[in-house]
């Protein structure tokens, strides 16, 4: 019963999702508010049939319920509990379901805390989301039910892809998928704005936040991800360039785009025909991406052609969101009031450029991307490209946009002073310099960029702290003054300053990696010791283990630094039984934001075990910078203060400077 | 019943979502902000900023100016329509809650559904083997019994065999490689493991199965499976010639009545050629160095000794059609022909045999 309750409850979802994408534009056209006030119980009561749904599902994966045909192929009775929950969504069918939950969820946020905006603009934008989930619950039914049944259950299950029974992949999905789908909201904002014909004070003040959330939970999603690949794949690398990898990095820059541009949107009242259309983008790139993910045509543009009913369902859903809103876009901008005008030279001048540099940036992943697909579809070539074609097409595009990033804080709203910002960011560029000197002169004869990269990341943090010194009058004013001050900043400024210092974190870690990574491949015998980056690691024994659902294989590991001891460590092999496929566990130590990394090979017949040893320095710091932006976007969201942007007036003498 | 019971609540709560808000009529029109709302707000921020010392009165006045000019222009755009009903698309609205709904609900649940069908979690289901059970429950019976006592030699080898016969072939070779690790070696075991992975490889001798095949024929040099399927390898190798000598030394060693003798003489017939006589490689080296009486001597003593052995058991096609062609070899026809008629007789009551007996004597050109 609790398989048909969960898939009742689907079509149930359906159905209102149908209701709730018609009668509230009727509602809308007519004026009627009783009608337009059905898009928020609708959905409302969406969220509540998907959560019985996932619910119901949940359930079934629990109580290993082997006559419904997503529980036998992605789950064991001797799974644990933890894996049984998590391997709902680890599976294509269950994923897609927690996609649409996401979305409801969303919808259902907005019918319950959109008291403030205008009763017609809900409608409407309720009713688009209507219309994405309404084509996704169709997906779902018709092409990827998780509820089918089998009649003669079988007694055990096929047990889930053992890479994904981890912990890294529990939470990954839920949070790219939260980010993906939360870039819905300003989606239906965006078409919703231009079924109206107009963009008012209260649409600008209501988007920002929405995509402020969703650009949270992706940016978490994707470091996440890149974690999980570093520690479980077994091949120490965080970013591979991989489709599946661009495919949330395509979102992930415009929606940073689309974060920028809503900011002078809601401030300045600027910029909004442009915010509009990377709305539009950035939910398309999320489609694109939820596309390129599920119809399998990563793995094989062949075998996606041999069933393409799955791919060719989100095809057409993807045509037809993006198509119809970039059609509707081309007819509808032009009735759009045009915002307020700003000097070339001035904060929106900056967000302009950083736009301009982020959807280059966004461009050249697409090209990267899906070049090599259309290629084959084409020619049946297969190539790939790799990291070369990124690093130097992303890298020229980053570089710039990380020194703008300094500058565009410190300039005022409307027009700004561009000279004043440099004077302001001496002490940064000082602090750069002294880092490339210090960089270089520790790797004398090494690499020549990485140093210079390194200055630019020392640059961007320390540009953040002078924007916060400046504000707070840090060195101009008693101490006491100051921190005054510093309590009374919006936090919006300081999740900015935050945000900003977190990608010249990761840019540390990124640099220190890639350049002074040092390894050890080769095959230890028990008692043998290998050397990596002054470390000693003596390979003490190997033995054999039985996990819940594999065996495994464990090798100690006693780690010395200079003859002392410092620890042990017990990196492995397991082997899943039931999927005949194996893991690498690897071992990580810590030290500092350092870190030692072991992975086992395979074990040879005279008791050698082929082992990979990486020390990589400062590593941590490429997640941590990620953690450090969310926070950063977190500390802005909180801050539920309306946000003004005083322009500087023409003539002013230089006062204090704006506060944000 | 308790299902169709829940899937009516569950309908309900449905169809009331939709008529709530038509059934609170105009009495729900007031409410929703307005652009002029937010204008105020904002002046009444830039209030706060200037008080808490955040911004300059000079752009404090800036502000000000542009955010009043905004609501001037809000307030004269605002042209909204006041909240008016609209009683005929309510009422359809209604309709399409109340029949349109549940109607497609359950039409398009039905056709995807199955209602019949109950739960059937882990707990409540018997682990005990049952006769009635599809063979797959058994073996996963046995897998569950194998995953806790991985050294039970005896269920792998059980186990083994059941997957070759599933197709499950990666499962079945990692069986059989555990029951080696377990049971010992054997010849038998190493030809399984070696078919098993020339099943995987789609029928493809793999160079990985001939090594497990390579090192059977080396424990047993008799094994029939092994044999097989080396000379298979030799055929996909194109070496049609090693093939067939290989199958000819298999044919001349092995016992009349083993199973396996009509496979590998089709075989034989596939890569060319009929079912010669052949000396064993032994006898080969040994008749090479022999002078020529010796020669025909010992080859006297084989087709003597193949006479004998059939005329106490007839059944053998393969062997009178050697033993005819051996021969018409040495020159002796008329023996030949006696040797015919007698295979003819042993073999008459067997319709199959006679047939190929008859073929065999049209390839030696000595039909008659």
């Amino acid at each position: 019963m609790i398989a048909e309750a969960g898939h009742y409850a689907l079509v149930l979802a359906l159905a209102l999702s149908l209701i709730q994408s018609t009668v509230p534009i009727a509602g809308a056209r007519w004026g009627d508010a009783a009608l337009m006030n059905v898009a928020r119980s609708t959905a409302l009561a969406q969220l509540l049939f998907v959560a019985v749904s996932c619910t119901a599902l949940v359930m079934l994966h629990v109580s290993s319920d082997f006559s419904v045909a997503n529980v036998f192929e992605n789950s064991h009775s001797t799974k644990p509990l933890l894996y049984k929950i998590t391997g709902v969504w680890g599976n294509h069918e269950g994923s897609m379901l927690l996609w649409v939950a996401i979305l409801a969820l969303f919808g259902g946020l907005v019918a319950a805390f959109g008291n403030n905006l205008p009763l017609s603009l809900r409608a409407h934008v309720l009713a688009v989301q209507g219309w994405i989930a309404a084509a996704f619950y169709l997906f779902i039914l018709m092409t990827s039910n998780p509820f089918l049944r089998i009649a003669t259950p079988p007694i055990e299950g096929r047990d889930l892809n053992p890479v994904l029974q981890d912990i890294g992949l529990a939470v990954h999905p839920p949070m790219l998928y939260l980010g993906y789908v939360g870039f819905s909201i300003s989606f239906s904002f965006a078409v919703a704005a231009l079924m109206e014909g107009r963009i008012d004070a209260a649409w600008a003040r209501w988007v920002r936040p929405w995509t402020l959330v969703a650009w949270i939970f992706l940016t978490l999603g994707i470091a996440m991800g890149s974690y999980w690949a570093y520690y479980e794949l077994g091949w120490g690398g965080w970013w591979f360039w991989d489709p599946v990898e661009n495919a949330s990095l395509m979102p992930w820059l415009a929606g940073t785009a689309l974060l920028h541009s809503a900011v002078v949107m809601e401030k300045r009242n600027a910029l909004k025909v442009w915010t509009i259309l990377l709305s539009i983008l950035t939910f398309s790139l999320s489609l694109l991406g939820t596309f390129l993910v599920r119809s399998g045509v990563l793995t094989s543009v062949h075998a996606f052609a041999t069933d393409p009913t799955r791919g060719v369902f989100i095809l057409l859903i993807l045509c037809f969101f993006i198509g119809g809103s970039l059609t509707l876009y081309a007819w509808r901008a032009s009735t759009l009031k045009q915002g307020g005008l700003f000097a070339p030279i001035s904060r929106e001048g900056a967000l302009v450029l950083n736009n301009l540099f982020l959807t280059t940036a966004c461009a050249t992943v697409f090209v990267g991307t899906l070049y090599p697909l259309a290629l084959e579809v084409l020619t049946g070539d297969k190539i790939s490209v790799g990291a070369p074609f990124f690093n130097l097409t992303f890298g020229p595009l980053f570089v710039p946009l990380m020194m703008a990033m300094s500058f565009g804080p410190l300039l005022a709203w409307k027009r700004g002073d561009l000279l004043g910002a440099a004077q302001r960011l001496t002490a940064a560029g000082i602090a750069a310099l002294v880092a490339i000197a210090v960089a270089y002169a520790w790797t004398y004869g090494g690499s020549t960029f990485a140093p210079l990269a390194i200055g630019l990341a020392i640059f961007v943090i320390a540009g953040a702290m002078c924007d916060l010194a400046e504000r707070t009058a840090l060195f101009r004013a008693p101490f006491a003054t100051a921190m005054q001050r510093a309590r009374g900043l919006p936090r919006a400024t300081w999740g900015t300053a935050f945000a900003h210092a977190g990608v010249g974190v990761a840019l540390i870690g990124i640099v220190c990696e890639t350049t002074w990574n040092s390894e050890y491949i080769g095959t230890l015998k028990p008692n043998e010791v290998a050397r990596v980056a002054g470390y000693e690691l003596k390979l003490d024994g190997v033995t054999q283990r039985q996990g819940p659902n594999y065996r495994e294989m464990i090798a100690q590991f006693t780690v010395r630094l200079d003859g002392e001891k410092l620890s042990v460590m017990t990196p492995s092999k397991r082997n899943f039984t039931t999927r005949g496929s194996s893991t690498t566990e690897a071992a990580l130590l810590t030290r500092g934001a350092s870190q030692l990394y072991i992975s086992l090979g395979e074990s040879t017949n005279e008791g050698a075990v082929a082992v990979r040893i990486y020390h990589k320095p400062l590593v941590l710091l490429i997640w941590w910078g990620p953690v450090l932006m969310a926070f950063g976007g977190m500390l802005s969201l909180s801050d539920r203060r309306l946000r003004v942007g005083a322009p500087k007036p023409a003539k002013a003498s230089r006062a204090l400077q704006a506060a944000e | 019943m308790t299902l169709w019971f829940v899937f009516a609540l569950m309908t309900v709560a449905a169809i009331f979502a939709v008529l709530w808000p038509l059934s609170r009529g105009s009495a729900a029109s007031a409410g929703g902000g307005s652009e002029a709302a937010v204008y105020r707000d904002q002046l009444a921020e830039i209030d706060r900023d200037v008080a808490a010392g955040l911004i300059g009165p000079s752009e404090a006045e800036a502000a000000r100016v542009e955010i009043s000019r905004r609501l001037l222009a809000a307030a004269d755009s605002k042209d909204d329509l006041p909240g008016q009903a609209n009683l005929g698309l309510r009422r359809s609205s209604t309709v399409l809650a109340l029949v349109g709904l549940p109607v497609a609900a359950v039409a398009f649940y039905l056709s995807l559904g199955s209602p019949q069908l109950g739960d059937f979690p882990l707990a409540s289901r018997s682990r005990a083997p049952d006769v009635n059970q599809p063979i797959d429950n058994l073996i996963a019976q046995v897998e569950a019994h194998l995953d806790k006592n991985p050294t039970d030699g005896r269920g792998w080898s059980v186990l083994a065999p059941a997957l070759v016969r599933l197709g499950r072939y990666d499962d079945a070779i990692r069986a059989l490689r555990n029951s080696i690790t377990y049971n010992g070696d054997s010849a038998e075991r190493r030809s399984d493991l070696g078919e098993a992975l020339t099943g995987s490889a789609g029928g493809v001798v793999t160079s990985q199965a001939k090594a497990e095949f390579e090192r059977a024929a080396a424990l047993n040099a008799d094994e029939p499976k092994a044999g097989y399927f080396l000379g298979l390898a030799a055929e996909q190798d194109g070496r049609r010639t090693d093939a067939a000598a290989i199958w000819r030394a298999m044919l001349a060693k092995a016992p009349a009545d083993a199973p396996w003798r009509p496979l590998v003489q089709a075989a034989l017939v596939r890569v060319g050629g009929p079912a010669a006589p052949t000396l064993s490689n032994d006898a080969m080296a040994a008749a090479k160095d022999m002078n020529e009486a010796d020669r025909g001597a010992m080859i006297r003593g084989m087709v003597d000794r193949l006479a004998t052995r059939l005329k106490e058991n007839g059944d053998d096609v393969e062997g009178w059609l050697r033993l005819v062609r051996a021969y018409m070899v040495m020159g002796e026809r008329d023996k030949a022909v006696s040797a015919l008629g007698d295979a003819r007789q042993a073999v008459a009551n067997d319709a199959e045999r006679l047939r190929q007996l008859n073929e065999g004597l049209k390839n030696l050109g000595l039909d008659g």
